[in-house]
């Protein structure tokens, strides 16, 4: 164990000493960019630079070192380890945001010491390395004190998700807090926190008495509360079709599930108009026949609903799924032999019983619709949501930070209070009535009235929902729809051409750029996600350690967080020393694995859970360490929970929108973002073929990673189901 | 290469472990011999388990000493001790083999491949299996799979070999040919063994000393003969073996014996050690006959015997039978052999007590 502390010192060693401590580029040219290779490194930056206060990291790390290699000072190690890595980051973070590029960034400090001869850039790769080894040297010496059973692997795992959540979701989230109290000279005000928060084209309630519209937060809830009722009673009609009747096409139900997981969000919305836009199939036919007038109805909250419920009613469906799954069929035969009839069954029993998931599936797609921001976009017309009023506060012309973070602050008090309710609601009130035992019975029919209820309102939503598709996958083969309906392949050459050049094969297609830099950030980002969300779900599914429930909370608050607030945040916290990420590719793969993660955690979660924690400890009493168990037996049992987190994070990296517009630049630009761009130009030939191309190239990668990741082979099924019952005393 | 024992004792000192503030385990001290078998026995909740966990270093003691082949290894997580443990799950990993499974800790701690496999065959043939390693966990039945858990554990050479509740998911008749199984294997190694259970027949079967605890304390600890005999208290007289408790009255000792009063009738029982005074009686259920309740004169005789009864419940069990009995001193619980002249239920009868098989002990 010891070889690794003292591994994680010599990094530090070398990131402070020989590495360069700052980032290249075009940031600081005004400031003596520090050389490359060790001529930039801190110690000797400091040294001959006049960047004095980098040498103080030296201290720390001397005193690492003199633990690890005077044996005399070996039991002191532990207290002296911890105490070294904490001054360390403190010292790395305090000096990087109390100097910026011009010197002393809080003005109360230039005041007190005298001004700096000069500023200094964002963090490089010989402080990231330095501070990594800070910390694991702090959660090293955690473990030797006692903590976490003494486990160095688990407290430096700990210690990394922790510290890269506060980087990278709470830090980010502090700035648009402080971003929205700007007093436009640097300052922080509470009145002007207060002020823009309390703006009243926000709150103003003037639809109610007069014509005027109505502030914008009341637009969002709203919607998104139609939304959630909307997608709640399709997403139940659909799963008492799948799970309660003898209904025979179960499996193309199941393909509605898979549906919203492929497609960028804004899709629906393009067939949509398709559809019923001035220049629908549906709006012409009924002007032709029989003479209503063309109009523009769609655009607003009209069409935002309607695309809202297409999209979310596959999520609540599957919610849905799993609730009426999980009633066990003994407790309605139970209710039957009881002499309940079956209608009185249901209402006695079975719909008790899916109350919590329902309230639970509101919830979500109440909080899915608040956080929307593709569809609002294209089809909101003169309708206002937080999220597009967010996005246009950023990149419109009043170009307003500050009001972009105040609405950002609402928006993401109204998720995270949504996001609450459902956890208490969960935590207190769900019944899986399902257990590990062979429960057997067979559900019991529906009462003919809910049936027929149910199949009248699934059946046609989930045929809609197909000929959307269509529409989508055939409406880039036609010239112009709804006005020249002649075939072409005029937009898929414009997106994806391929010529031959002097220099060989030439990507002369417009969307070859962005797809390329999109499928990168993707495959880069995947099993990032990946690995970050099992460790955290080892460590929250494993491992016993005070503060566990507030570091799951953690964790999944930045599902919560909705994409728009994300987008805005980064571009506020990371446009700046120290840490200066904007218009890299590195912001993009650090928004997506911390938006994805939180899937990625619960998959682990699920997944771990089912596993035994017998297995485990065996597996420590056998001799081997924490690596090792992960490595040989839970990473080998987890492997549809890897896969179901690489797919869907990959997927999700490249359907997603609603945070990386803020974060997209010329040179990084991603397909969606590339999409929508195409779709406010007015050209919707290319839009929907790139559309198409991103659906069939994403069921394409799904069913490769499925194929390759394969299925975990452990034999006999009722055996597994047998170990998997065991609980520990 | 064979599978040879290292067998280390073990010793708690003091040792408590908290979780949050309620002790587990309060202040246990006890040794354990190299080379025998151990039983921690009580009901569930009692702390068992969770001493259990502490030997195996899968749990840390809040306070105290854990000492193993005479080191202290409290702050010694499981990884680096040499301890192995037969979980009541088994806990076989369902994605390897047999011989995998058996040889997963030869691996892990660096044993190159050949060895290991070539140890693995000797483990799985030591408990019966030769022939099966190639054989996925889930393919044998839940006795072999146990089987397979202890071959694990064993060729590890352990100095400590942990077994929690191994037999509790097995049904009866494989439960009783597993524990000769364990124990003759025990016994031909010389192995250090802790077994964790909460059946006191398991318990009594297997051991060479029993710790019997209850609410995160010891309760008693000695061989199964001296908690069955001579159990301390009220607990562990019940516990073991199960006893009609009544009120009686120490009168009087000599030699190793005391004199109890019980109505107007005395018995003699093992010198319990306590004070004269009110005492419990620990009646084991065979240690009372039942006669026919003799009339007239005889009845008065007859008192200085036995007690009076009713039989409130007979019940035939082919070898014995099983009586629930009403007397004035409160239910008796009597297991009697005699078969072939039963007392019906509804009948008044007199009990009367054997010399063996009760024991006093404070009220």
């Amino acid at each position: 164990m010891r070889p690794r502390s003292a591994i994680w010192l010599a990094l530090g060693w070398v990131g402070f000493a020989l590495l360069p401590w700052f980032a290249g580029g075009g940031t600081q040219p005004a400031l003596e960019p520090p050389a490359p290779g060790p001529a930039g490194s801190a110690l000797i930056d400091g040294l001959t630079n006049g960047r004095w206060w980098l040498l103080p990291i030296a201290l720390p790390l001397l005193l690492a070192l003199a633990v690890t290699a005077l044996p005399r000072l070996r039991p002191r190690q532990p207290a002296a380890l911890l105490a070294a890595g904490a001054f360390g980051l403190a010292w790395v973070a305090v000096q990087g945001f109390a100097i910026g590029l011009d010197g002393w960034a809080w003005g109360w400090l230039g005041s007190l010491f005298g001004p700096l001869p000069r500023g200094q850039g964002g963090y490089g790769i010989g402080a990231v390395l330095t501070v990594l080894s800070f910390l694991f040297l702090m959660t090293s010496g955690f473990a030797g004190l006692g903590f976490m059973k003494g486990d160095r692997f688990t407290a430096g795992a700990i210690g990394l998700v922790l510290a890269a959540i506060a980087a990278f979701v709470f830090l980010p989230v502090g700035y648009v807090l402080s971003g929205a109290g700007d007093t436009g000279d640097g300052g922080f005000s509470l009145v002007a926190l207060a002020g823009r928060i309390a703006a009243p084209d926000i709150w103003r309630l003037s639809c109610l008495t007069e014509a005027k519209a109505c502030g914008v937060v009341w637009n969002s809830v709203f919607l998104a509360v139609l939304t959630g009722i909307a997608t709640t009673l399709l997403g139940l009609a659909f799963a008492l079709v799948a799970v309660r009747t003898g209904f025979r096409a179960k499996k193309l139900l199941r393909l509605l599930t898979v549906l919203p997981i492929i497609t960028p969000p804004f899709v629906i919305s393009l067939a949509v108009i398709l559809l019923f836009g001035r220049n629908g199939t549906v709006t012409l036919a009924l002007s032709d026949w029989f003479g209503i007038p063309v109009s523009r109805w769609i655009y607003g909250l009209p069409g935002v609903l309607l695309t809202q419920t297409l999209a979310f009613t596959p999520i609540s469906f599957l919610v849905m799924i799993g609730v009426v799954q999980g009633i066990g069929p003994s407790l309605e035969e139970a209710a039957q032999t009881l002499r309940a009839s079956r209608w009185v069954t249901f209402r006695t029993v079975t719909w008790p019983l899916m109350r919590p998931g329902v309230a639970n599936a509101f919830l979500i797609s109440f909080i899915e619709s608040l956080a929307d921001f593709g569809n609002p976009l294209i089809l909101g017309g003169n309708l206002e949501v937080l999220s597009t009023k967010i996005y246009f506060a950023v990149v419109g012309a009043q170009n307003d930070p500050g009001r972009a973070a105040a609405l950002g602050i609402i928006l993401l008090c109204l998720c995270l209070g949504a996001f609450w309710v459902q956890r208490q609601w969960l935590g207190k009130k769900s019944y899986a009535t399902v257990g590990g035992k062979g429960d057997n019975g067979i559900p019991s029919e529906l009462p003919r009235g809910i049936r027929i209820a149910a199949y009248a309102t699934a059946l046609p939503w989930a045929a809609f929902t197909f000929i959307l598709y269509g529409l989508i996958l055939f409406g880039g083969f036609t010239e112009n729809w709804g006005r020249n309906n002649s075939l072409t392949l005029r937009h898929y050459l414009a997106a994806f051409d391929l010529s031959w050049g002097p220099g060989g094969l030439i990507w002369s297609g417009r969307a070859w750029g962005s797809l390329f830099t999109t499928i990168e950030v993707a495959a880069l980002s995947a099993p990032l996600t990946a690995a970050v969300g099992l460790l955290t779900a080892y460590l929250l599914v494993r491992q016993q350690f005070k503060g566990r429930g507030a570091f799951e909370f953690l964790t999944m608050l930045s599902f919560a967080i909705p994409g728009t607030v994300i987008g805005i945040s980064y571009i506020l916290a990371f446009n700046q020393p120290p840490i200066e990420l904007t218009g890299t590719v590195t912001i993009l793969i650090i928004c997506f694995v911390f938006r994805n993660m939180p899937v990625s955690i619960r998959a682990g979660v699920a997944a771990m859970s089912q596993i035994d924690r017998s297995l485990d400890e065996c597996s420590l009493t056998l001799g081997a360490g924490s690596v090792q168990t992960i490595r040989r037996v839970i990473l080998p049992l987890l492997r549809p929970a890897i896969v179901a987190s690489l797919v869907y994070s990959f997927v999700r990296a490249i359907t997603s929108i609603s945070a990386v517009i803020f974060l997209v630049s010329p040179k990084y630009e991603l397909a969606t973002a590339y999409i929508v761009g195409r779709v406010e130009q007015g050209d919707f030939g290319l839009a929907i073929a790139y559309s198409s191309a991103l659906i069939v190239l994403m069921s394409i990668v799904i069913a490769l990673i499925q194929f390759a990741v394969g299925e975990r082979r452990i034999g006999r099924r009722t055996a597994t189901s047998a170990t998997l019952q065991e609980k520990p005393v | 290469m064979s599978i040879a024992s290292k067998a280390a004792g073990v010793e708690f000192r003091n040792v408590t472990r908290r979780y949050n503030t309620v002790a587990a385990v309060d202040d246990v001290s006890f040794t354990i011999e190299a080379g025998t078998l151990v039983t921690l026995l009580g009901p569930s909740g009692c702390g068992k388990t969770t001493t259990l966990r502490m030997i195996a270093g899968l749990e840390m003691a809040t306070s105290g000493t854990i000492l193993i082949g005479g080191k202290d290894v409290t702050r010694l997580p499981a990884t680096d001790r040499n301890v192995t443990m037969v979980f009541q799950s088994y806990a076989l990993f369902p994605h390897m083999t047999v011989a995998d499974n058996v040889a997963y800790g030869l691996v892990v701690s660096g044993v190159r491949k050949r060895d290991a496999a070539a140890k693995a065959a000797e483990g799985l043939e030591l408990v019966g299996l030769g022939g099966y390693g190639q054989r996925l966990p889930s393919e044998l039945s839940g006795g072999q799979q146990q089987r397979v858990a202890v071959a694990r554990a064993l060729v590890l050479e352990p100095e400590v070999l942990l077994f929690d509740e191994p037999l509790s998911n097995l049904d009866a008749k494989l439960r009783r040919k597993m524990r000769d199984d364990i124990r003759e294997l025990q016994q031909k190694l010389g192995l250090t063994s802790v077994y964790v259970t909460h059946d006191q027949e398991e318990a009594l079967a297997v051991s060479d000393r029993i710790i019997v605890m209850n609410k995160s304390v010891i309760a008693q600890s000695g061989t199964p003969d001296e908690l069955y005999r001579r159990p301390k208290n009220r607990f562990v007289a019940d516990f073991i073996g199960g006893a009609n408790l009544i009120d009686g009255e120490l009168v009087g000792r000599s030699g190793g014996t005391a004199t109890v009063a019980l109505g107007r009738l005395t018995l003699s029982v093992p010198d319990p050690g306590l004070p004269a005074g009110e005492v419990l009686l620990a009646i084991r259920p065979n240690a009372i006959r039942l006669r026919p309740a003799p009339v007239g004169s005889a009845a008065d005789n007859a008192a200085s015997e036995g007690i009076p009864v009713t039989v409130r419940k007979a019940t035939y069990l082919g070898s014995h039978m099983e009586y629930g009995l009403a007397s004035e001193f409160g239910d008796l619980f009597v297991v009697d052999p005699n078969v072939s002249n039963p007392v019906p239920a509804g009948a008044s009868a007199l009990a009367t007590f054997t010399g063996d098989g009760i024991a006093a002990v404070g009220r």
